[in-house]
């Protein structure tokens, strides 16, 4: 009787959840926006910031020395166009209009002058004039690609040392560490905040609303225990928010990518094994358990869906703050006692998960604090149900 | 004749918030809903609980049906306490009332299984049970309708099959025939004598003198809270008509109260 009584109310939150189209899909929605947002705002980015990768800028130049062609050639990248020193009005006006990408000027016999030169000679240096249009990405990368190519030139020529100019790797950071740092300080936040809203997205619903419908006394009038009502709604509503944060992760995983655009080059989460993801996985279930408990207990206490709602804001302010913690601090905290508070114990074993500093006893500590929390909420939730102040409230 | 219920003292007060307060134009900070309460139900009856607006009925049966603690006194239902062993009691009793909803997302044989379910009614007694119930009331024809779909009648008919799912002792219901048309509200005072003929024991609440007249065997007028008499049928009417009678008994209580 136990048993069933248990099974019998979470098949039917979730038969109701499922039955109402309109749920099921303000609980996947979130994922494909996220998906498709991101992907969005990644690809905005790229085409501000980025020219298409295969094009090639057209320069006209001036004078053009010998040496300049010679480090184009191996340098690469632009379309050298000699034209002569009476076009460059027009060409000017070219590179206004954007139908024309650099123009450069060089002086009379630039190669002979720069090998005259001296910098205590007291004659200026001789000048490469660059005209360019800041308004158009092309241009000026075009105007970036030949300064830094003449600069590299430059330094070539009165060459005293050099630094890192081995073709060694001179970044110690495992490509896991840069990866690791980087998902340890985003992915709390994120996961907590798609969890919140995923149990926020149920709770107030299958708890306040019901109140609300008067349907949860028709429940109450059978033998039914009031501890197999919130077991049953808990188990069914925490099993739709992982569903619901399942959907909001896999999203944000997939759009990652495109987010960071080329910044992602060896940004994967290939990094992780499965023990990584299975200490993900427990966190995760002990959190959104733990979390539809609190959100259903703040739920039980008002009278609309819409009142709980407003109960529940602090409780996403306060899982947000935490989740910005993830982001300060280096790894896990190592102090068992951090592990034995609520909800931010589930962010610090989600940092040290990411940033490989799992601390395994603090991890064991916040599963089973976060178990006791849960069953210490039940009870709270079964006594609530039994309080005529709480269901039959005027 | 056994006496299947035995209200001993029940008492029930509640708090009224300031909002309550300014509602009512009362300036009392608790209000005494039942006062005091005692009467006895027997076995195969239909006993009635008349009163007017406020006088306590909902929240009388409330607590018969363990959905709200007394204060003070007991009731018992066939040898079990509703403040001692309320668990027990709601396996005996079926409650009905329109305050109680069912989801409107699922269908009638959704909600029969459900509701059996959650009272340990066997599988194979459920499917017999539910097919007699559904054919008696014409609920067959929807049962694969959900509730949200279904008019006020046939909601009503499907609330009150689903509270006698595990075929209860002792039936307790609110207002039975509030809101509904005539042709329903018969259907469903019909089906309280068709259970009475089967030694079942009805409690039902009403404002309506008729359906008392019509229905019951012993009454109980309450009025603020307080039983003012308690008799059968024939003696608290002495042969004028109950709503007569109901007045002059108004009128005395009302002198001597307040
Ligand atoms: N939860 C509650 N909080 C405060 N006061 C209540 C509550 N429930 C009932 N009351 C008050 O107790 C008194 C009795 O109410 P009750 O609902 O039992 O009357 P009733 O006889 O069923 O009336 P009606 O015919 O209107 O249904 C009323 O004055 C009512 O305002
Ligand atoms: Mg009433």
């Amino acid at each position: 009787m136990k048993q069933n009584g248990i099974l019998a109310i979470m098949r039917k939150e979730l038969a109701r959840f499922f039955s109402d189209k309109r749920m099921v899909v303000s609980i996947l929605l979130p994922g494909v926006l996220i998906y498709v947002m991101y992907s969005f705002m990644g690809q905005a980015m790229g085409s501000l910031y980025g020219v298409e990768e295969d094009y090639v800028p057209t320069v006209q130049v001036v004078q053009l020395p010998d040496s300049v062609v010679g480090l184009v050639e191996t340098g690469g990248g632009l379309n050298l166009l000699e034209v002569d020193a009476s076009a460059v009005a027009e060409a000017q006006s070219a590179v206004t209009d954007q139908t024309l990408d650099l123009l450069a000027v060089f002086p009379e016999d630039f190669d002979r002058a720069v090998a005259a030169y001296t910098p205590a000679g007291g004659q200026p240096a001789p000048n490469v004039e660059l005209y360019y249009n800041a308004a158009s990405t092309a241009s000026q990368s075009a105007y970036m690609l030949l300064t830094s190519l003449l600069d590299g030139y430059e330094a070539q020529l009165a060459n005293k040392f050099d630094i890192n100019a081995g073709d060694k790797i001179y970044d110690l950071a495992t490509e896991e560490d840069t990866a690791g740092t980087y998902f340890a300080s985003l992915m709390p936040l994120l996961l907590m905040i798609f969890l919140y809203s995923g149990c926020v997205a149920v709770a107030p619903e299958s708890i306040a609303g019901e109140k609300e419908r008067g349907t949860i006394a028709t429940m109450l009038i059978t033998p039914i225990r009031r501890g197999d009502i919130a077991i049953g709604k808990i188990l069914a509503l925490a099993l739709i928010a992982l569903l619901s944060g399942a959907s909001s992760a896999i999203g944000t995983v997939l759009a990652l990518p495109k987010l960071m655009g080329a910044a992602s080059d060896g940004l994967s989460a290939n990094i992780y094994g499965v023990q990584d993801y299975l200490l993900l996985a427990a966190v995760i279930l002990s959190t959104v358990v733990l979390l539809v408990t609190l959100i259903s207990i703040l739920s039980a206490f008002a009278k609309t869906v819409k009142e709980a709602q407003a109960y529940v804001m602090p409780l996403m302010i306060l899982v947000m703050v935490l989740g910005v913690t993830a982001m300060f601090g280096g790894g896990a905290k190592t102090e068992l006692w951090y592990y034995l508070i609520p909800l931010y114990n589930s962010v610090q074993c989600m940092v040290g998960v990411f940033s490989f500093s799992t601390v395994m006893a603090g991890v064991a500590t916040a599963l089973a604090a976060n178990v006791i929390y849960t069953i210490l909420g039940i009870f709270v939730l079964a006594r609530m149900f039994n309080s005529e102040k709480i269901v039959f409230s005027r | 004749m056994r006496e299947l219920l035995q209200v001993q003292g029940l008492t029930k007060t509640f708090r009224l918030s300031a909002k309550q307060q300014k509602l009512e134009k009362t300036r009392e900070k608790v209000r005494v809903a039942v006062d005091n309460l005692s009467f006895t139900a027997y076995e195969g009856e239909i006993f009635g609980l008349l009163g007017p607006n406020g006088a306590g009925k909902t929240t009388t049966l409330r607590m018969l049906a363990t959905l709200i603690r007394p204060d003070s006194g007991d009731a018992i239902l066939d040898g079990a306490s509703v403040v001692r062993e309320p668990e027990k009691v709601r396996s005996k009793i079926g409650f009905l009332t329109s305050e109680l909803k069912l989801e409107e997302c699922f269908t009638p044989n959704y909600l029969f299984d459900f509701f059996s379910t959650l009272h340990g009614v066997p599988v194979e007694v459920r499917r017999q049970r539910k097919e007699a119930l559904f054919a008696r009331f014409g609920i067959d024809r929807y049962a694969e309708v959900k509730v949200a779909d279904l008019s006020t009648g046939m909601k009503q008919k499907v609330s009150l099959v689903v509270s006698i799912v595990h075929d209860p002792d002792i039936i307790i219901f609110d207002e039975p025939t509030n809101g509904l048309d005539v042709l329903t509200a018969r259907v469903v005072t019909d089906f309280l004598q068709e259970l009475r003929s089967q030694g079942k024991t009805i409690i039902v609440s009403t404002h309506i003198f008729s359906l008392v007249e019509k229905l019951c065997d012993r009454v109980g007028i309450l009025i603020n809270g307080r039983m003012v008499c308690c008799d059968t049928l024939d003696q608290i009417r002495q042969g004028e008509s109950l709503e007569d009678r109901f007045f002059t008994i108004y009128q005395e209580t009302a002198g001597d109260g307040e």
